[in-house]
């Protein structure tokens, strides 16, 4: 395998709903939006989706209630059968596997977390964790090791025998972080794991996800319906309505061009200075003098300098040791929230 | 533009309405007045019309004989269910041997009385603290004092083996119900029929298949128990949470692991509600096994109660009643015991604490009993039975003039007055006419598909041939449902007013359903005696449990601000009983209706051996003989009625709860 192969890739990938549903994708015609394949009877849960995650990277997948990012991300892990198209996983087509395959691809490369735990309430904390070691055949020892690793890990110590029944909501998703990350996966997909929790207890939840993954360094293909989660977590995001994708970006270049009029409102409310990056605005090959300023700082921490600096541009310093350049008055218009 | 289309639509949806509403009344007013029409032309109309010539009636009975003897004799059936008796048998005489000292397999000595009482204690207090201890140890030290120790045992010999069965089978049907939608088409119908067959239909088969004894009881009880293990078992399955069964398929289980580890463990709570269930089952039909035969505490209380020795008959109906709500109660507790975690550092005998006292527990009585007889065996004369008092005790209070002046115009007045005559209107009416008037009522609950039920069903009831047998079950069994409405519907209302009476109603109610049916022809022929009263009085008390409980059930149920919208309206409480509570209740007393039916008949043809002239008489007949197609076609006279009234019942409540949005 190639190390540049993206870990995921999707081809124009299809799933219905409905009778039959790969006969009728043969027959539809091209260009059927989602209202016309409703009224055929089908619902489009992801429709003529593209998309690649190389290693490392963090893709959230965003969108309302329906829009077809769980469907998507169920798509990619095979839980769902896709009607079209093709997912390759680590360059392997994961439709041509057989059951006894895939069930080998789970146990050995990819991690969940769900949205109301999935834990199996009659279970203890440590034997929830050590689940899938369990059914992968592990030997007790062994699987006591790694369980309590994990346990240890995400800060359950201390409540390994536990009852999924006696944790609080917060504590319950870390064990099913823990589970997700016991068979220690490439991959690790995250199906709006936080909303289910209150909001102080997200943002905390959240951070210890930031903790984890600058850690682990996984693939990660993570869902959420909250805008600004999906800003703080990702290294680019994807928007999704009605079962197609919106459009696929960093968090910048979204909030600075929103590609549709849908995005645009998701956009809107959005304090851009505190996601736009100086290197997103920065131009390179432009000879500018002074100090630079760090590529990976947001507009708004850099407003003193934006402010009280006179110059019509900026130096930023970006990787690879290169200096670009920033225009103020574009960066003070982001700061400011001004339309251009 | 677009509010007029609405309201065109809404006035064309609200005119269909009208106009099936005109169409529903049309076609039951024809179907009731042909039938009134028929009955007061008697005399005039076609003979075939009143009653089914006899030379229509096709020999079903014969039919099925062949049928059976050719599964028994020809296909070899009569080997596989022998070689099942023989295990059965087996199974059987070593729990015998155990409980009670019957000199089979393993040749131990019968367990001393105490220490099944003290161990059974030990096991409610870890179920449920002190109360399910004392409740379980009592009842086994009443059964004990009372000298009905063996009987109890011969009785528990038979659920010891039953349950383990009847909920194995179960939990392998549902499972395979759950996995197969066709199978589960398949199955659904084949449990209804189960639900409503009557006992005497479970029974005879037994007997001939395997054998008069604790065998037969066995398989009856078996087959009788496991329906609600089936339907618990696809319910529990199919509630586990999606997120639970994707983590599982995430975590890489196979289809094996998925069921072991994911499933079934998850819809725990469900399979040991049908546990419960299957046990309950067990003990009601065990009691009723003494029809064939099986002796124990029903066998006992068949005959006391045909000698009418009432003492004696009440002290051995407290026995089942309490063994009926400990074993209820224990299993219940099982359901809702959560598993414990355990500190660190909590050495093992603490860990183990429950077990270690129970091993305690059984060595201690094992070893008293050994030096202390009387806690090993009561004696006969030991024993503290009171029940040659208690039967003077009864009947001189059933002498005082008073008493008797009220129980003998109870016994005159519903004679002559109620039962005689509606009984007598019922057999004069012609059996088209009662076609016809079943196929309306089913129009007019449910819709065309009940109708059609109960054409069917109720020509096939003429068809079987025993037409006016089968119009003397229905009598009772709508004169009984509908004294109980009418004693348990005030009663249920006034409850329903009251926040603590609704709570301790529903508690006995949900108490007196765990007690064996054929308790509660006790209370009956307590007061009256055998006599027709009996009987009625026998399914209203058993009849009323539900009609109660669901009524209650149904009036808390209604939305506390539907109520409050209501006060807040001006209503005064008769108006928010009528306008507001009942129509939302109605669903749900339906459900109670339905089951106060089905209860019905389950009794009334139980209460054949204290003298009844319907299906339930000749059924108990065919008992002493072979006549496994007779019986059959008079069971099934049974399940036809009671399931055009329940399929017509139920798609009633189906609609309502539809039009109401619950």
């Amino acid at each position: 395998m190639n190390s540049d192969t993206p870990v995921i890739s999707a081809e124009d990938v299809w799933k219905l709903f409905g009778p039959n549903p790969e006969a009728y994708l043969s027959r539809m015609p091209k260009g059927h939006s989602f209202e016309d394949i409703r009224s055929d009877g089908y619902i489009a849960g992801v429709k003529e989706v593209s998309l690649d995650v190389a290693k490392g990277e963090m893709l959230v997948i965003m969108g309302l209630s329906g829009s077809g990012k769980s469907t998507l991300v169920r798509c990619f892990s095979r839980l769902h059968d896709i009607t079209g198209g093709t997912i390759r996983i680590d360059g392997q087509d994961i439709m041509r596997l057989n059951a006894t395959e895939l069930i080998e691809l789970r146990r050995s490369k990819m991690g969940m977390v769900f949205q109301s735990f999935g834990l199996l309430p009659h279970r203890t904390v440590l034997e929830n964790v050590a689940f899938p070691l369990e059914m992968r055949g592990q030997d007790r020892h062994a699987r006591r090791e790694r369980a309590l690793e994990m346990v240890k890990l995400v800060g359950l110590e201390g409540r390994e025998d536990y009852f999924p029944r006696e944790l609080s909501g917060g504590q319950q998703q870390r064990v099913g972080i823990a589970r997700s990350l016991a068979i220690e996966p490439n991959i690790w997909f995250l199906d709006e794991p936080f909303s289910a929790l209150d909001p102080l207890i997200r943002r905390e939840m959240q951070d210890e996800f930031l903790r984890l993954q600058d850690m682990l360094g996984k693939t990660i293909v993570f869902i959420t319906h909250d805008f600004d989660e999906a800003l703080r977590l990702a290294d680019r995001i994807a928007i999704m309505k009605d079962g197609s994708v919106e459009q696929v970006d960093t968090p910048d270049k979204i909030v600075l061009n929103p590609a549709t009029e849908y995005v645009a409102r998701f956009t809107e409310e959005v304090d851009k200075a505190s996601v736009v990056h100086a290197s997103v605005l920065a131009r390179e090959g432009v000879p500018v003098d002074g100090e630079p300023v760090p590529g990976n700082a947001t507009i708004l921490s850099l407003a003193r300098r934006l402010v009280e600096d006179t110059s019509d541009t900026i130096p930023v310093s970006l990787p690879d040791g290169i200096t670009g350049a920033m225009d103020r008055k574009a960066a003070l218009a982001v700061l400011f929230g001004e339309k251009e | 533009m677009s509010d007029s289309t609405h309201e065109d639509a809404a006035k064309s949806g609200t005119e269909a309405a009208s106009i099936g509403a005109i169409r529903t009344r049309t076609i039951v007013l024809t179907l009731f007045g042909a039938a009134i029409l028929l009955t007061l032309l008697k005399p005039w109309i076609p003979s075939a019309l009143v009653r089914l010539p006899e030379d229509a009636i096709l020999p079903w009975a014969d039919w099925l004989d062949a049928g059976f003897s050719w599964l028994q004799n020809d296909i070899g059936l009569i080997h596989v269910t022998r070689t099942i008796s023989g295990w059965l048998g087996f199974l059987t005489d070593a729990a015998a041997n155990v409980l009670y000292g019957k000199s089979r397999w393993p040749r131990l000595e019968a367990l001393p009385w105490s220490v099944v009482a003290a161990c059974s204690a030990v096991l409610g207090y870890w179920l449920g603290g002190w109360r399910l201890a004392l409740l379980a140890g009592g009842t086994l030290v009443w059964t004990a004092l009372m000298g009905q120790w063996k009987w109890a045992m011969e009785t528990m010999s038979v659920i010891v083996v039953a349950v383990p069965f009847g909920f194995g089978i179960g939990l392998l049907l549902g499972m395979c119900a759950w996995k197969s939608r066709r199978f589960e088409e398949a199955l659904r119908p084949v449990l209804l029929i189960l639900q409503t067959l009557p006992f005497y239909s479970y029974l005879l088969p037994a007997v001939i298949f395997f054998k008069v004894g604790p065998t037969a009881a066995s398989v009856a009880t078996i087959v009788y128990s496991m329906p609600p293990m089936i339907l618990m078992t696809i319910v529990g399955l199919r509630k586990v949470p999606p997120d639970v069964v994707e983590a599982g398929r995430m975590a890489g289980c196979t289809r094996w692991q998925m069921l072991r580890s994911v499933y079934l463990p998850s819809a725990r709570s469900e399979i040991l509600v049908g546990l419960n269930q299957v046990i309950m089952l067990a003990l009601a039909m065990v009691v009723l096994t003494a029809f064939i035969g099986m002796p124990g505490l029903g066998a006992k209380l068949l005959a006391m109660m045909n000698s009418f020795k009432l003492g004696r008959s009440f002290e051995i109906g407290v026995t089942i009643v309490l063994l009926a709500v400990t074993l209820d109660r224990l299993s219940k507790a099982w359901v809702v015991k959560q598993p414990e975690h355990f500190e660190k550092g909590i050495p093992w005998w603490q860990r183990h604490a429950f077990l270690l006292l129970g091993l305690a527990t059984f060595i201690l009585f094992y070893m008293l009993s050994q030096y202390l007889p009387i806690l090993d065996e009561v004696g006969r004369r030991q024993s503290l039975s009171m029940g040659k008092e208690i039967d003077t005790l009864i009947k001189g209070f059933l002498a005082i003039s008073w008493i008797k002046a009220i129980t003998d115009f109870i016994r005159w007045f519903f004679n002559i007055w109620v039962l005689i005559p509606t009984e007598l209107a019922l057999l004069f009416v012609p059996t088209f006419a009662v076609i016809l008037a079943m196929t309306g009522v089913g129009y007019l609950l449910g819709g065309w598909f009940p109708a059609l039920i109960g054409f069917l069903f109720f020509s096939a009831v003429a068809q079987l041939g025993w037409w006016d047998r089968a119009m003397l079950t229905l009598h009772s069994t709508l004169t009984a449902v509908f004294l109980a409405m009418l004693f348990g519907m005030p009663l249920a209302i006034w409850a329903a007013q009251r926040e603590r009476a609704s709570r301790w109603m529903i508690f006995a109610c949900d108490t007196a359903q765990t007690f064996p049916s054929f308790i509660y022809l006790l209370p009956a022929i307590m007061l009256f005696g055998i006599t027709p009263i009996t009987v009625i009085l026998a399914i209203l008390i058993y009849t009323m449990v539900p009609v109660v409980r669901y009524t209650v059930e149904g009036l808390r149920g209604v939305p506390r601000e539907i109520t409050e919208a209501a006060d807040m309206a001006g209503a005064t409480r008769w108006q928010k009983l009528w306008k507001v509570e009942f129509p939302l209740a109605m669903p749900t007393i339906a459900v109670g209706l339905n089951q106060a039916f089905i209860f019905a008949f389950f009794m009334v043809i139980i209460a054949a051996f204290i003298g009844t002239r319907d299906l339930g008489q000749e059924m108990q007949r065919t008992l002493a003989g072979t006549d496994l197609g007779k019986n059959f076609t008079l069971g099934f006279s049974v399940v036809f009625m009671a399931l055009t009234l329940d399929i017509a019942i139920n798609s009633w409540a189906r609609k309502r709860r539809k039009v109401l949005g619950q």
